[in-house]
């Protein structure tokens, strides 16, 4: 059985020039152990979808889907008690900007240990004593020491291990990183990627990576959902997706890589789709 | 014509930052002596990751800012800006286009205003020429006559993008200072405004300075690659020579890092992986 | 580049639609604002057609009439509305009247503090250092006085009278405006835009008052719309403490001085004043929360 499973998911929201589609009409299923790529620019509702599984959206979503169940509890009928069990533990997500998404008040230690207490119960010695652990996981040097540090005297990249540690502290089922490594420097991007891939293998997790860069999709996804407009314009396996593209958006996605230019011109997308594309491309 | 557009002699650019009343003003080196230069109608690639000083010397190239020491040539004169201060001419050399293309454009000007603006403080034409010249820019950068009375908000990124390098050609600059211009654009959007540049350089002979992270668009557009670490130059030379045979430890480490998007190297990711997992599963 | 996020329309006048349509989307999302907005249209009507509504003058005195009850009170005279004041004037016609009065005070009052506000604020925001020390320590103090004391003091010193009293309120009013501008202008001066118009060759006065400036307004309206109300509320004071504008004169503030001795015998005297007051300033302010929601971009729900 799917962990987490969704048909024909749509969220629209209220603005001033009527009702906007951000997701029109996805299907998607991650299996335990795998890690989902959803590739798309901005504006293609690739973030806006998950934050509707997770329910974080503000009330002024209109959510609907068929389904939409995680690990055989529906989602759509949660109370809001029983979403923030799952969400946050079994169910967990970390964000592009890793400064901005830890609270500059606390200590990281803080923040972390708040995670334990709150979702699984332990008291504070238990709690300090996982902290540690989890922060050696994700491969912080002295981790006792840096319990006591601030969000803001730690680089973007230590913040996204923390924001990690944070998301993974109750062994998730599933993680869903959204741009986990756009906000960071290349070096420290393949770090990142590194620490996400061996958590997820060591512990089976599956991982639904969101982003817009075919780098990072090329180095870490099973399968690859493309987006375009809150549409799903393909899925594949990672390696038939860049073997053989069916959609011509995916094409075009690829060709716009400056590594794969020919000549002196890059091609560009709308050389590529546009009309077919057209609903939602009229808004 | 072999007289360099842009040459910089041994630049340095210290900050003091004040230790408040007690502790120590302390120096930080952002630029630690950079020299390069660069010929018409060629393109510089300044490599980086950030904090490495690539921003500060583009404030120092754009004549923002000056620096500590080291000698900067614009067409062949020497510039100073601390003695001379800063001229029309001068500042008809050189401009420079944003990294966020929502930050860089005033919210409350109209796209004929921000192309116009250059021009009436610079030059002495009339409101008519000054019209005339923004729709011939709006149209060259892939705008159309539409755009003139509309606010920024109405654009999206990569059309914001536009609208600023047609800002910053509104003067014929010899060079321009693109301080990583595309990465916060979608990568369709990125590949336009790109090959609008490229476009822009051959009928202009623009000579454009590349500041950018992204290796694989270094690779496309640039002449010469220059890579910085921690305010030193590591790197320096043609985008061959660099990219096929890098010397530094950095550059290689940099090398390395970037995502390979390739067939056969996502092949061997996958097999490895599956491996992996009937490993697991024996 | 077909895809723009708007249809074609080109002029500046169908822009200006376009964004004024926006900003009543947001605002009218706030049915408290909407309401304290009509009020308010409704109030400056009065106030612009009082010598058409009233139905006596405010000043003329009804010698047979002394502290006639409202129409619906035994007693009350169906000509007198909401009763007369103890000289025989009709209180309905001195409200109608007063609301001139109000709005004068709270449009010269905010227009002065926000001149004077946002000049001080940005030269402060602008040019920082030892100038911005200066200027910001001299505000404190003047915001380190309770409010209505120091208008008093000022008042005390200039003469009692409603010009001066105005003068006195936008003094003491001035400083939050040049607060909010220097915080507005400190965060703008740093952007991209900002960079790009002194490489264009902006001299320091376009920089301050062209490029800046405009991003810098949509608080102070804000602050201002509050302010107006404030302005109100103090010069009723003033007006209460015999300060502000004097007799005949009907303004709201002081027909409540005038009334105190009444307040057990002749309830009405006292209490239509202070209602107009109530309602007034109330319905400025939810407009003001209304316009905060839609005005400023951070609260605004994409």
């Amino acid at each position: 059985m799917a962990l987490l499973e969704i048909r024909n998911l749509s969220v629209s929201f209220e603005t001033s020039f009527g009702g906007f589609k951000a997701v029109d009409g996805i299907d998607l299923t991650v299996d335990k152990g795998e890690v989902l790529a959803i590739v798309g620019e901005s504006g293609s509702g690739k973030s806006v979808g998950m934050l509707a599984v997770m329910g974080l959206l503000p009330k002024t979503a209109k959510v609907t889907a068929d389904v939409m169940t995680f690990d055989g509890a529906d989602l759509r009928t949660l109370t809001s008690g029983q979403r923030r069990s799952i969400v946050g533990c079994d169910m967990s997500m970390i964000f592009q900007e890793p400064i901005a998404s830890l609270n500059p008040c606390f200590t990281v230690g803080f923040q972390i240990e708040e995670v334990l207490r709150q979702h699984l119960g332990l008291n504070r010695s238990q709690a300090q004593k996982r902290a540690i652990e989890l922060l050696e996981l994700v491969g912080i040097r002295d981790a006792e020491a840096r319990l006591g540090a601030f969000p803001h005297q730690m680089s973007g990249g230590q913040c996204q291990r923390v924001m990690i540690a944070m998301a993974i502290a109750c062994n998730p089922k599933l993680l869903i990183a959204d741009e986990p490594t756009t906000a960071l420097d290349v070096t420290i991007q393949k770090q990142i990627l590194d620490l996400l891939m061996r958590l997820q293998a060591e512990h089976g997790m599956g991982l639904i990576m969101i982003t817009h860069d075919m780098g990072v999709v090329a180095e870490t996804a099973d399968r690859v959902i493309v987006q375009y407009k809150g549409r799903k314009m393909e899925e594949a396996d990672v390696l038939s997706l860049f073997e053989a593209p069916k959609s011509p958006y995916t094409r075009a996605l690829l060709s716009a890589l400056p590594e794969n230019a020919v000549g002196d011109r890059l091609p560009t997308v709308s050389d590529f789709v546009m009309d077919e594309t057209a609903p939602g491309a009229a808004q | 014509m072999t007289q360099p557009v842009l040459e910089a002699r041994n630049i340095v650019r210290d900050y003091h930052v004040g230790g408040g009343l007690f502790g120590k003003p302390k120096i930080i080196h952002a630029v630690k002596g950079v020299s390069f230069s660069v010929e018409k109608g060629k393109t510089l690639a300044i490599v980086g990751e950030s904090g490495c000083g690539k921003s500060t010397l583009a404030r120092i190239l754009t004549l923002i800012d000056a620096p500590t020491s080291g000698e900067l040539f614009i067409d062949g004169m020497e510039i100073d800006i601390l003695r001379d201060g800063l001229t029309r001419d001068m500042r008809q050399k050189v401009q420079i286009v944003f990294q966020n293309p929502y930050g860089s454009l005033n919210p409350r000007q109209k796209i004929g205003d921000v192309l116009g603006e250059p021009l009436l403080l610079n030059t002495n034409k009339s409101a008519a020429e000054r019209r005339d010249l923004a729709m011939q820019m709006l149209i060259k950068v892939g705008l159309g006559p539409e755009h003139f009375n509309r606010y920024p908000h109405m654009f999206s990124g990569g059309q914001r993008q536009r609208i600023a390098i047609a800002r910053a050609l509104m003067l014929s600059p010899s060079l321009l200072v693109l301080d990583e211009p595309v990465s916060a654009l979608d990568l369709s959007v990125q590949a336009q405004v790109l090959n609008l540049l490229a476009d822009l350089q051959d009928e202009f002979g623009l000579t454009y300075v590349f500041i950018s992270h992204d290796l694989s668009v270094v690779r496309y557009i640039a002449d010469e690659v220059m890579v910085m670490y921690y305010g030193e130059v590591v790197e320096y030379g043609a985008r061959e020579k660099v990219f096929s045979d890098p010397q530094h430890e950095y550059t290689k480490t940099l090398f390395a890092a970037t995502p390979n998007a390739d067939v056969e190297s996502i092949r061997q990711r996958v097999t490895a992986r599956q491996k992996e997992r009937a490993a697991a599963g024996v | 580049m077909s895809n723009a996020t708007l249809p074609a329309e080109t002029s500046s006048g169908a822009i200006r639609r376009r964004a004024l349509a926006d900003f009543w989307f947001y605002f009218s999302e706030n049915r408290g604002a909407v309401i304290g907005f009509w009020v308010f249209v409704a109030l400056v009507l009065v106030a612009i057609f009082a010598p058409l509504i009233a139905p006596h003058s405010p000043i003329e005195q009804f010698r047979d009439a002394l502290k006639v009850p409202p129409a619906w009170e035994a007693g009350g005279r169906p000509e007198f509305l909401l009763g007369t004041d103890p000289v025989g004037r009709d209180i309905l016609s001195r409200l109608i009247y007063g609301a001139q009065y109000s709005l004068f005070i709270g449009v010269v009052v905010v227009s002065i503090a926000l001149v004077g506000g946002i000049v001080i604020g940005l030269i402060a925001g602008f040019f920082g250092g030892w100038i911005d020390t200066v200027i910001m320590r001299v505000m404190d103090v003047i915001l380190a006085f309770p409010s209505l004391l120091l208008a008093l003091v000022l008042v005390a010193v200039l003469g009692p009278g409603l010009t001066n009293a105005m003068i006195a309120i936008a003094l003491v009013l001035q400083p939050h405006f040049a607060r909010l501008t220097r915080a507005a202008v400190m965060a703008e001066k740093n952007r991209e835009y900002v960079i790009a118009a002194r490489l264009a060759g902006a001299g320091r006065l376009r920089l301050m008052f062209k490029t800046i400036l405009p991003n810098c307004l949509a608080p102070l309206i804000v602050q201002g719309t509050l302010s107006f109300s404030n302005a109100i509320l103090d010069a009723a004071a003033l007006g209460f403490l015999g300060m502000g504008a004097q007799a005949p004169t009907p303004e709201w503030g002081s027909m409540l001085a005038e009334a105190r001795e009444f307040i057990l015998s002749a309830w009405w005297i006292v209490t239509f004043p202070g209602l107009a007051i109530l309602i007034t300033v109330l319905a400025i302010n939810l407009a003001g929360d209304g316009l905060r929601d839609a005005l400023d971009p951070k609260l605004k729900r994409s």
